[in-house]
């Protein structure tokens, strides 16, 4: 067989894995000759169940509020539609958010696709790169009329998610880290997912506080990053950005800064 | 070319929920991690193996190369595979006779290729190619398969053999993947590891399997890992030892993992056996 029937033989082997509907591919056998279906499935099963699991590894909030059945059901639909393009399983299932947005069946769950983002964004915090968060010393040493012009470098392992829906409040109760009740106070809630050292941390910001640590990540200085963080919530600017620096640092969101250079 | 070995103890698959156990413990054995999920940048894997690695030997096992795949190797795999070995300096490096990826899909399993000579070509060339790339020997692994093809004209053995002839790479015997398949095919153990190029081997593997049946009713054996190792594949693992002697080990446990205390009971019982074949291999 030339490499181009080596090629098409693959394709019809994967075009078969992933279509339960497929018949078994030509050209395999069984023991003794016998039919290869049953032996050829269990390949079919290893994948999408091995996809499935990835999933549910990467998901284990979206799999607790929806169920099991209803996720794997979710998993196999997304798993045989999208196969990995990569052997980095932990990078399976980035757009899988998307998937439950448009998923048939599940508009009532219209944060369910934030959690997910939330969930994703913990799996790349675990893996991201270390960097050590900076110390307040570091900022010791500089003249406190140019804190409004520091330039930050935040933590290679943070993502904000944003979302219209109390997103951190949800996840924290189906994640077993708060107790699962009703949400009277229905309002959107803004996280920074980061892990400053080995743990991965779920911060819910404050108002604002989104838009400031997205200005910051974008490399605008401290001063300008907290007023657009501040115009964000509509309300006044407040004098004491030293404040926000402060807490910042005591997350270990703060990994560099520069003085006074403009980008 | 690094030509480097693992000792002849029973090592254990890394699981991460293992970490402070195995450690308390002193494990005396290595360790063998799947390449790929150290292939983040940083975070808990890498300091954790990097704290390993003060203390044991270690293997270095890719699952997702596709090294029997009909199209080119992935060559930003590659460069990662090499990175995370310059990273680690492991004793031992293998990947799988078996294929993954297909035009850029990962189906996330070891899948079966046809043993001809065409093949058996492309997995030479590929073979090459990896050990070229991370300037390494590469020990190749026998599968576990539940399907044979009509066009295979060469037995897995002979193919395995002429392999490492061409390449120069080691092998990776797998026990259980050896009665997985002889069972599902009707075929016997024993000959066909009779037949297996033995003085190429440099880790052998040991792992659980499942039962399932076939189309015919009869047994189809599924290489699970998810299980203690089987007594006829113990048995097979004895009778491999007193052919060649104590040879490194380990075993495979990746599915419903058990706590530390069963897993290190499976090392310590093939540790036994090494030391069974070691006392008659001096006492010869």
């Amino acid at each position: 067989m030339s490499p181009a029937g080596g090629v098409a033989r693959e394709r019809g082997f994967a075009h078969a894995l992933l279509d339960a509907a497929a018949a078994t591919p030509e050209g395999l056998i069984g023991r003794d000759g016998a039919a290869p279906v049953r032996r050829f499935a269990v390949y079919r099963n290893n994948v999408t169940v091995g996809l499935i699991d990835a999933l549910a590894t990467r998901f284990p909030v979206v799999r607790a509020i929806v169920g099991e059945a209803c996720f794997t059901g979710l998993a196999r639909g997304y798993a045989r539609a999208n196969p990995p393009r990569s052997p980095l399983m932990h990078l399976y299932g980035a757009s899988f958010p998307t998937f439950l947005a448009e998923a048939v069946g599940l508009e009532e769950l219209d944060y369910l696709p934030d959690v997910s983002r939330l969930e994703s964004a913990r799996v790349h915090a675990y893996h991201a790169a270390d960097a050590t968060p900076l110390d307040v010393s570091a900022f010791a040493a500089l003249d406190p009329g140019v804190l409004g012009d520091l330039r930050l470098s935040l933590h290679p392992s943070l993502t904000l998610v944003r979302s219209h829906h109390p997103v951190a409040t949800i996840w924290a109760m189906n994640a077993g880290a708060i107790p699962l009740e009703p949400i009277g106070d229905w309002r959107g809630e803004d996280v920074a997912v980061v892990r400053p050292r080995l743990e991965v941390e779920v911060l819910p910001l404050s108002p604002g506080a989104a838009t400031f640590l997205d200005a910051l990540d974008r490399g605008v200085a401290f001063a300008d990053a907290a007023v657009e963080g501040v115009e964000a919530t509509g309300g006044p600017v407040p004098h004491d950005a030293l404040v926000g620096l402060a807490r910042l640092v005591q997350a270990g969101l703060v990994v560099g800064l520069t003085q006074g250079v403009t980008p | 070319m690094i030509r480097t070995t693992l000792p002849a103890t029973a090592g254990v698959g890394f699981k991460p929920e293992h970490f402070d156990a195995l450690r308390a413990d002193r494990f005396p054995g290595f360790l063998e991690v799947h390449a790929e999920n150290y292939m983040g940048a940083g975070g808990p894997p890498h300091a954790m193996l990097t704290a390993l690695r003060r203390d044991h030997a270690l293997s270095v096992h890719g699952v997702g190369l596709s090294i029997g795949g009909a199209g080119p190797l992935d060559r930003d795999h590659l460069q990662r595979l090499r990175v995370l070995c310059d990273r680690y300096q492991p004793e031992s490096f293998s990947e799988h006779l078996a294929w993954s990826t297909h035009e850029g899909a990962f189906l996330n399993d070891l899948l079966p290729l046809p043993y001809t000579a065409e093949t058996l070509a492309r997995v030479a060339e590929h073979v090459d190619e990896t050990q070229t790339a991370l300037q390494r020997r590469l020990l190749l692994e026998n599968p576990a398969t539940y399907v044979t093809f009509a066009e295979s004209d060469v037995p897995e053995t002979a193919f395995l053999a002429e392999i490492a002839r061409r390449t120069g790479c080691g092998l990776l015997l797998d026990v259980n993947n050896v009665f997985v398949s002889a069972t599902n095919h009707g075929w016997s153990a024993e000959a066909y590891l009779a037949d297996f190029p033995v003085a190429h081997v440099g880790e052998i593997h040991l792992a659980g399997h499942a039962q399932d049946e076939d189309d015919a009713g009869r047994p189809l054996l599924v290489d699970a890992h998810g299980a203690a190792v089987a007594s006829e594949v113990w048995a097979l693992y004895e009778r491999l030892l007193d052919r060649t002697g104590p040879l490194p080990t380990l075993i495979e446990w990746d599915n419903d993992v058990p706590e530390w205390p069963t897993l290190a009971a499976e090392a310590h019982r093939a540790q036994q056996a090494l030391d069974r074949a070691s006392r008659s291999r001096r006492a010869a």
